[in-house]
């Protein structure tokens, strides 16, 4: 069984969904995410989400567009977030999954970046725009190096496209919550239970929910639902809007510890 | 393989194409690709977008020979396709047309768009006046300020002119923006993409919306000459006025298929944005081509005088037609294009869009290639209206305009003795 998989099956035995948090790397400098992600996994996140940063992230909203910006501003490299997830990988045994978009492995190799990758300690890859029908070549890769991949379902996925989604996914399968790009929203999308239903209809692997999901409220709707929760704006703005980096690992050691605190599947929660 | 037109799979130009698009967006693509694959071949559809080409656009344009022109750059007789005498100034109501057309018999009450030059949103603005279509155009506010004109057509037109401030405040930010406004909307929403660029189908559609243009070139020449044309020339940005003029001669082996990317500030600069001269294979939004990038794969800004051709990608069909050596790719400098753009003007009474100025630059060297008896067909995909605001600023920047003329880009100076007598 995948590190990811054990993972959450792990949170889910212990009557919690699990925690997946994501961080750009590289914004503001590989060492701070580094810091950032082993703080994160202290307080609660089973799985830490690592963005390769791409010039043109056409998924994202906003808050990620700018934490992507700052990132390249700092010259980070596919080199440098390998480097990054190795740091992380010696002082912690939290997941890491990779996210990115194709063309900076693309240009980097896909048959090096899958053993690199590896190497590194990262165990899974999401790549955000390349669905399963472009990714045979990268799923020989991935699977030849031991990488899980996760694909994305969507509240427009047909019944074929979740079928198929969910035959290449390993390590988990990544629904999301509703329509549009990454980011914050204040209520959470109806469509976030429903795709979750279909996608664990069809899922040999665990089933987790991402997107528009920045508050414990949300985190606790769906922790009976869902076997992980993904959180990535909410983070991303909390870490953002420190100014020193002892007070980005206080932003986010806490928010990351009041989203733990919901992932208790607590009676009448679902 | 050799055979320039093979597509190995659908949405596929040899190794380049493909879809590249997040999840949330293929069951759209999926859904536009089975909706063409029926319209393309419906009669009552194809009735309604012909006569629409003929009675709103103004089509079929006219093939002008431009012989004095032709005499000043020595060769060739030039022969301009006359898209600059579409509705709304350009090529782009082409595809517009057809693509509001296909997005109305979809049902989707809104489109959106990108835009560059501000003539794709003209464009896109016009066709969804004339169906009734809800209208949002994407447009970086670096050229909302340079092609100020063009927002103003747009908003008269009842679009919504979005602003888009984020990273290069150009064409290649404002396809993102527009991508992202989709993957909200995709239910509701069609997305006009304005070039042979994007997830397949979008470079099929549009380069089969915009063959009209080589169709009826083809025919012009045939019909006045008895022969079919040595070379034709197009500028090429995203490249959805060359794909339209290139793509019925692409059989026709002897005949010269020239695209002109713009080499800006030039090639040497690094501000330039020829992607299939100096770029290499890569993936941006939604499919694999040349693109001009770093060595870690991230896009980088480009520069062009013509906001219509500022853009760090190019359409796959293009991306092929270069590795297999059917069509060739060149470039021309800002200078060059303006000098073009000034000449054209003062020899012939056309003024061109900035776009356009870069492929009647070139048909100076292919008219001296082919010599005397030659012919050269140039697509004048555009008019120059929008351009006057840069026109006039280049032009008080140069000397050349106190003494008369213009000063005559590298291609001509110095061996010119009659362009000189003339000052």
């Amino acid at each position: 069984m995948s590190r990811l998989t054990s993972l959450l099956s792990r949170a889910n035995a212990t009557g919690r969904c699990g925690l997946i948090c994501f961080l750009e790397a590289g914004d503001p400098s590989a060492e701070a995410t580094t810091d950032l992600a082993c703080t994160v996994a202290e307080a609660g996140a089973d799985i830490v989400e690592l963005g390769i940063p791409f010039s043109d992230p056409v998924a994202d909203g906003p808050t990620i567009q700018a934490s992507a910006m700052r990132a390249l501003a700092a010259h980070t490299s596919v080199r440098d977030v390998l480097e990054c997830a190795r740091q992380i990988r010696k002082r912690s045994d939290v997941g890491l999954v990779a996210m990115t978009y194709a063309n900076p492995i693309f240009q980097y190799g896909f048959g090096r970046f899958g053993v690199d990758a590896r190497e590194a300690g990262i165990d899974g890859i999401i790549v955000t725009d390349l669905p399963a029908e472009e990714a045979d070549d990268w799923i020989g890769v991935a699977r030849q190096s031991g990488l899980d991949t996760v694909f994305l379902v969507t509240p427009t996925s047909t019944p074929e496209r979740l079928q198929q989604a969910a035959r290449v996914s390993t390590g988990f399968l990544y629904c999301v919550s509703r329509m549009g790009v990454t980011g914050a929203q204040s209520d959470l999308s109806s469509d976030a239970a429903q795709l979750v239903g279909r996608a664990r209809a069809v899922a040999q692997c665990p089933v987790c929910v991402g997107f528009g999901i920045s508050r414990p409220e949300h985190v606790g709707a769906l922790a009976g639902i869902a076997d992980g929760v993904i959180v990535g704006s909410a983070l991303v703005a909390a870490v953002q809007c420190a100014s020193d980096q002892a007070t980005r690992l206080r932003n986010a050691s806490e928010l990351v510890r009041a989203l733990h605190t919901a992932t208790y599947r607590t009676a009448g929660a679902s | 393989m050799k055979e320039a037109t093979a597509q190995q799979r659908p949405g596929r130009f040899g190794p380049y194409g493909g879809r590249y698009a997040a999840e949330t967006l293929m069951p759209a693509l999926l859904e536009l690709e089975e909706a063409y694959a029926q319209l393309r071949s419906d009669p009552a559809f194809v009735d309604e977008f012909r006569a629409l080409l003929r009675d709103f656009v103004g089509r079929p344009t006219p093939l002008y020979a431009a012989e004095r022109l032709s005499k000043t750059y020595g060769g060739a007789l030039l022969l301009l396709k006359r898209e600059d005498l579409c509705h709304t100034g350009a090529h782009k109501i082409n595809n517009a047309l057809g693509q509001a057309l296909l997005a109305r018999k979809m049902g989707k009450a809104r489109v959106i768009a990108e835009t560059g030059a501000g003539q794709h949103g003209v464009a896109t603005a016009t066709a969804c006046a004339l169906l009734g279509l809800e209208c949002a155009i994407y447009m970086g506010v670096e050229d909302m300020r340079r092609q100020a004109l063009n927002v103003d057509r747009m908003r008269l037109l009842g679009a919504e002119v979005v602003p888009v401030s984020s990273g290069t405040q150009t064409l290649k930010d404002a396809t993102s923006e527009a991508m992202r406004d989709w993957s909200a909307s995709v239910t509701t929403t069609h997305y006009i993409i304005g070039s042979v660029v994007g997830p397949h189908p979008f470079p099929t559609i549009v380069r089969e919306f915009q063959s009209v243009i080589g169709t009826e070139a083809r025919a012009q020449v045939l019909d006045r000459f008895g022969r079919l044309p040595d070379a034709v020339i197009a500028c090429v940005g995203g490249g959805s006025n060359a794909m339209g003029i290139f793509a019925p001669f692409v059989q026709d082996s002897k005949v010269r298929l020239v695209g002109v990317e713009a080499a800006g500030r030039g090639i040497a600069t690094g501000e330039h944005c020829a992607s299939l001269g100096h770029g290499r294979p890569g993936i941006l939004h939604g499919s694999l081509s040349y693109v001009l990038q770093d060595k870690d794969g991230q896009i980088v800004a480009t520069h062009s005088i013509s906001a219509g051709l500022d853009y760090p990608g190019v359409g796959p069909e293009h991306a092929y037609l270069r590795d297999t050596g059917r069509a060739e790719y060149v470039s021309v400098t800002d200078d060059d294009a303006m000098d073009a753009l000034v000449l054209l003007a003062r020899m012939e009474g056309l003024i061109a869009a900035l776009e356009s100025a870069h492929a009647v630059a070139h048909a100076c060297n292919v008219a001296r290639e082919v010599g005397e008896g030659g012919l050269i067909l140039i697509n004048l995909s555009g008019r120059g209206d929008k351009d006057m605001e840069t026109v006039s600023r280049w032009m008080a920047e140069t000397s050349a305009l106190r003494s008369g003329m213009p000063s005559l880009g590298s291609h001509f100076r110095g061996d010119r003795p009659e362009d000189k007598a003339s000052e």
